[in-house]
């Protein structure tokens, strides 16, 4: 694929699109989220003003309780008695939004979840392979995460902040005007700085994260490439590019912290700076009278609102941009339009039976690539047997996948029983037509759950029949535990050759109208090769049966052959007729007779 | 599972810690320092605040007029505090994090080197995905608890400061303190012992749904093909919900004890003015000390919290360090002996009496053969003989459990560590390629020339795609190879092979991915250039069978003959079932065609 193609086919960055419009999309498709968001919302701002109680307190008993000599007990109680109800009340707010908070923002991050991961699957390969699998995941799990610390704790802590500043302020406005001026004057340029220091902090961060990625990537390679790494004597070599990148990693850690260390105390010496002005200029506006001592004393308290939400507010900010971040992946996901769809319930719904194929002038080229397939016109008519051959590179792949559906031609059209491929519902085409690659996947599960993947449905006697249909019985006897033997992550407990088997019995066991071989028993032994082959061919006796192979003795059986050449078709006839023609099939036939005999 | 903030785990948890603080004892120390100066200094703020309320603030609005000496002194107090306090944060936080993160690089690069060091068979029994959270998440969690360990310590020093302070203020009013402060640790604990078990489920399923998600989009060409795209959702769904309620549950407990946490204090504050009125109408304490200690209450409220987060750190940490542990722990090297193999002749390989195991089931039953030096010899035999296990052991990836192979007579467990790999060259069945360029990829360290690597990419008839692609040599092959497909990433393979001269080379099914046209070329290549070589190939194709000077056919894990491909034609009826299971087939197929075909006339 050239770097063009994955370009054009890839999934939408939304990197035009601005922070606050893609919030706003992403709260669009969180209804569960939005739901109660102003009672949430309300309660957020009772918790908050519960933040002035003990300012109002203090200030209260010096002034009231304190003035004249004795203190007036009585009053300081009830004073006390309401301010502690209305701790308790505020707290009791603060519980109730909290929760709310969680099961909304929980609930409707579930669902964003879910429908990132659906659309996944719904994209065409194309797509799905312009991506690397782990950044696909990553936007399931971790961008989904990123959106969850925001709005559990940074979003949140937006609201308080914001709330408890400007509870603050209209307080210390109600004490005195010329302290507040005092205090913002000392405030605000901490506040203009704030967004360098995030900036700066962000930058680090995604150093940080660049270089956990080649740490991860380098550290895996220790057990991914064991056998390589051992047979070729390279674990110094390996060793040493391990400690690069841990190094590097740790070293853009501790540079990330110490922005942190220094900005993160700026607030607290602004804050000194902010109490001694107040006690300086205070003292003043005292002598003349405009301010009590309770409400100076006040204003040192209320000072120590403004410290925390400026302390966090890089934090805050840095979360708020991974947040919006984390919504542009996994919106880009959702908003990539699937370029091979599913017509759904307005698709056509294929009957059962013998199905036949035909290619109307189909061209297919990878977005910006050269055309991999040119003038494809051919017919495959119900029941027939056909063989695929071609060199590597000639088209045959691309032929397969434009057949069953993985992708869809740039130009020309290929039907099944006279209906346009792009017309068939996904559900009807997929039990249909089942396609058999060449890397045989497996889940992590033994072998039965592996198989039955092929038909959810089928019981184990089932499954046992046809394996036994296969000719596999013997095989399966043979393996440790039978149908209960676990395949391993992606089979990997398995030889190549046997996830081969296990992934041909499913497709078999999914009971398809055609079935699609793309070299789908490579890695098996010749003598087990044969004998599926032809286990295959009792059982696909009345179906349409498509083979790729470099096997001489699948083109001798088909019907019909197909020979690919540089993309086009350029012969297609009987094994009999075409030996006999000089051309491109007539070579590939001399090279197979003469590997198998030489 | 260690889930609870049980005392077993506190104890080991201490213990985890104790290692970094004596690993990083110089940096520990000056965090701790640092720590204790930002402990000191937020009660010395808060007694600069009293200072200046009862000498600057009271004179003023008692007698109407303020000293400018006390002044003076005031707004000094409450800055070298604050700017003492900063300095102290910063220094806690910087320090903090250069312990945390040394811990788990350190860790980090002994669980690798462990990795490399241990032999192959110790990974046949771990599955990739464990050992690869061992280097990175359970590094990162065993040393967590790190990042908040100074202040927790400096919060204690906090603490006792606190404690004195308001013990030579008011005895009354450190009463309060004394009953307030011990209630929110209390708390606090409780909230740490309530929400740890939760939050390591909620860790659990986070990482269960990311295992979903890779499996499944690993497999998304099988979802596709067989159109579970739902099938798929379902079971995706499933745990994305059961997250979803795990993460509720911890919202619960935090939106329950993060309120009541920050409640406390105030109410402290709200006793201390209760309190503190009365003394002050008896004469015990001044406003000065009252406002002191209300604000002492108010500057305390958030640092104690920090003891709660070490604590809650400590259960994951110690599952994550038991787990660093196990790899660290884990024995079994390969011994390297002394013998060198230097030669530049081919050389010759025996393998004598050897048995191999998978844990209980033995694949390799007392094999004994032997390839004469310069010799080519295949082997065969059908899926799951043991061909590839074989292949390990004559490379010394896995030691025998009885028997011995012989490079050129030597035991291969007498050779000198590297002495194999300058001899003998593997091509494995699945490929393996580093991050890095063709060149190095090739190379893998060997100081190769240019041209050197490009006649061995020739011969593996690699040099034209090499050739075209944007860097030539240089072009990096992503992750694992990933930019390349199955047969370019073979032919590499193969070229890293054959760069090498190998004295002994070992094709291990290695053009399997490779079209039969270019396979052939590679052979016939390899034949004309290996001359200086021995050879052993495992393969099923009768092309490369062919160009084998002897055929070892093995099944069920035993040799059952060897000699010729045509000797064994015709004495071994296993091998011969084998490799002409193509033409008996074609033969048979030639007899049945006439009915066949009388039947497609006759219909």
């Amino acid at each position: 694929m050239t770097a063009q193609g994955i370009q054009a086919q890839g999934i939408q960055t939304n990197a035009e699109r601005s922070a606050l419009a893609t919030i706003k999309r992403g709260l669009a498709l969180t209804p569960e989220f939005r739901k109660g968001l102003a009672g949430t919302l309300a309660l957020a701002v009772v918790a908050t003003a519960g933040k002035i109680i003990v300012p109002i307190a203090v200030q209260q008993t010096i002034d009231t309780g304190l003035k004249g000599g004795s203190p007036d007990i009585p009053y300081i109680t009830r004073a006390v008695l309401v301010c502690a109800a209305a701790v308790v009340l505020t707290a009791l707010a603060a519980y109730i939004m909290n929760v709310r908070l969680y099961k909304a923002t929980e609930s409707s991050l579930a669902t964003l979840r879910v429908r990132g991961f659906r659309h996944v699957h719904d994209l065409s390969v194309l797509t799905q392979n312009s991506e690397r699998r782990g950044a696909l995941v990553s936007r399931v799990t971790n961008d989904i995460d990123q959106i969850s610390n925001f709005m559990q704790w940074g979003g949140l802590m937006i609201i308080v902040a914001f709330g408890q500043l400007f509870v603050a302020t209209v307080l210390m406005f109600v004490y005195s005007w010329q302290l507040t001026l005092l205090v913002w004057a000392c405030f605000v340029p901490l506040i203009i700085a704030l967004p360098r220091f995030q900036r700066l902090l962000s930058r680090a961060y995604t150093v940080v994260r660049e270089r956990t990625g080649d740490m991860l990537a380098a550290v895996s390679e220790s057990v991914v490439g064991a056998a390589v790494i051992r047979a070729y004597a390279s674990e110094r070599r390996t060793a040493e590019r391990i400690d690069k990148a841990v190094n590097a990693n740790r070293s853009a850690q501790v540079r990330a912290q110490t922005i942190v260390g220094f900005v993160f105390p700026l607030t607290e010496i602004v804050a000194a700076l902010a109490i001694a002005g107040i006690v300086l200029l205070g003292v003043r506006l005292g002598l003349s009278g405009e301010i009590t001592q309770g409400e100076l004393v006040a204003f040192l308290f209320l000072v120590t609102l403004f410290v925390s939400p400026l302390q966090t507010a890089t934090e805050v900010l840095n979360e708020a941009q991974n947040a919006v971040a984390g919504w542009r992946r996994i919106l880009g996901v959702i908003d990539t339009p699937p370029d091979v769809a599913d017509p759904g319930d307005d698709g056509v719904e294929l009957p059962r039976g013998p199905i036949s194929v035909s290619f109307d002038d189909v061209h297919f080229s990878y977005p910006g690539g050269t055309p991999v397939l040119r003038e494809i016109t051919l017919e495959i008519p119900p029941r027939s047997r056909v063989a695929v051959v071609g060199e590597t590179g000639s088209g045959k792949t691309t032929f397969a996948k434009l057949l069953t559906r993985l992708m869809d031609p740039v130009s020309g059209r290929v039907t099944v029983d006279g209906h346009d491929l792009r017309d068939v519902r996904f559900s009807s085409l997929r039990e249909r037509i089942v396609m058999v690659p060449q890397d045989g996947f497996l889940f992590d599960g033994t072998l039965e759950e592996n198989i039955r993947y092929g038909k959810p449905s089928a019981t184990t006697e089932e499954i046992g029949l046809a394996m036994t249909e296969l000719g596999l019985a013997d095989w399966l006897e043979g393996l440790p535990a039978a149908l209960d033997t676990p395949v391993g992550q992606r089979g990997e407990s398995l030889s190549a050759g046997e996830r081969q088997l296990v992934a041909l019995a499913r497709a078999y066991l999914a009971d398809p109208d055609l079935l699609l071989l793309d070299e789908a028993t490579s890695a098996v032994d010749p003598a087990t090769e044969v004998r599926i082959a032809r286990a295959l061919e009792g059982v696909t006796r009345g179906r349409t049966a498509i083979s790729i192979a470099h096997r001489l003795s699948t083109a001798e059986n088909a019907d019909e052959v197909l020979v690919f050449d540089a993309g086009r078709l350029v012969q297609r006839g009987p094994h009999a007729e075409l030996v006999t023609q000089e051309g491109v099939y007539a070579d590939l036939h001399a090279s197979w007779v003469s590997a198998a005999h030489s | 599972m260690a889930t609870k903030v049980t005392s077993a785990v506190m104890r080991q948890g201490l213990r985890v810690l104790g290692v970094a603080v004596r690993t990083e004892k110089a940096v520990f120390t000056l965090a701790v320092l640092a720590s204790a100066v930002y402990g000191g200094m937020t009660v010395a703020s808060a007694w600069a605040l009293g200072w200046a309320t009862q000498y600057v603030v009271q004179p003023a609005f008692a007698q109407g007029d303020v000293a400018s000496g006390a002044m003076w002194t005031g707004t000094f107090l409450i800055l070298g505090a604050a700017l003492l306090k900063a300095f102290g944060v910063a220094g806690r936080r910087i320090l903090a994090g250069v312990i945390q993160y040394r811990m788990q690089a350190r860790s980090r690069r002994d669980v690798t080197k462990q990795y490399l060091r241990l032999p192959l068979s110790w990974h046949h029994q771990h599955p990739t995905g464990q050992l690869l959270s061992n280097a990175s998440a359970d590094a990162e969690a065993a040393w967590a608890p790190l990042a908040p360990l100074p202040m927790a310590v400096g919060v204690i020093v906090m603490l006792v400061t606190a404690a004195v302070a308001m013990l030579f203020t008011d005895l009354v009013l450190a009463l309060v303190g004394f009953l307030i402060f011990p209630a929110i640790a209390v708390l606090n604990l409780i909230y740490q012992r309530k929400l740890s078990p939760l939050a390591t489920r909620a860790q659990q399923l986070r990482a269960e749904v990311s295992e979903i998600a890779h499996e499944s989009f690993d497999g998304a060409l099988v979802v596709k093909t067989l159109g579970r795209e739902e099938l798929e959702t379902d079971r995706f769904r499933r745990r994305a919900h059961e997250l979803r309620d795990a993460n509720i549950a911890v919202g619960r407990v935090r939106g329950l004890f993060d309120p009541l946490l920050e409640a406390l204090p105030t109410i402290g504050v709200l006793a201390v003015l209760a309190v503190g009125a009365m003394r002050l109408s008896g004469g015990s304490i001044d406003s000065g000390d009252l406002v002191q200690v209300a604000y002492l209450f108010t500057l305390l409220a958030f640092p104690i919290r920090a003891l709660g987060w070490v604590l809650a750190e400590l259960p994951r940490s110690v599952v994550g360090w038991q787990r660093v542990q196990a790899v660290l722990d884990a024995t079994g090297s390969m011994e390297y002996g002394r013998a060198s193999a230097g030669s530049t002749t081919p050389a010759a390989l025996e393998v004598s009496g050897v048995s191999y195991a998978y844990g209980e089931a033995e694949v390799l039953h007392d094999v004994t053969f032997d390839v004469p030096a310069g010799r080519t010899v295949a082997l065969v035999g059908p899926t799951g003989s043991g061909k590839s296990t074989l292949v390990q052991l004559l490379v010394r990836l896995v030691d025998p459990d009885a028997g011995q192979v012989l490079l050129d007579g030597v035991d291969l467990r007498e050779l000198a560590y590297g002495g194999i790999a300058e001899s003998v060259a593997l091509v494995p069945q699945q490929t393996f390629l580093f991050d890095d360029s063709v060149r190095g990829n090739i190379a893998l360290g060997l100081d190769a020339a240019d041209e050197d690597v490009w006649a061995a990419l020739r011969l593996a008839q690699a040099e034209g795609f090499v050739a075209r692609l944007a860097d030539g040599l240089d072009t990096r092959v992503g992750e694992r190879g990933a930019s390349l497909s199955g047969g370019q990433r073979q032919r590499l393979a193969l070229a890293r092979a054959v760069v090498r001269r190998p004295r002994l080379l070992i094709l291990d099914d290695a053009t399997s991915s490779v079209d039969p046209q270019v396979e052939a070329k590679i052979l016939y290549g390899l034949r004309d250039a290996a001359e200086a070589s021995t050879v052993v190939v495992v393969a099923y194709r009768m092309a490369t069978i062919a160009l084998a000077d002897e055929v070892v056919y093995l099944d069920h894990g035993r040799i059952v003959d060897r000699g010729t491909h045509d000797e064994l034609l015709l004495r071994c009826a296993g091998y011969r079932n084998l490799v002409t299971a193509y033409e008996r087939e074609e033969a048979e197929r030639a007899a049945m065609e006439l009915p066949v075909e009388e039947e497609g006339v006759s219909a």
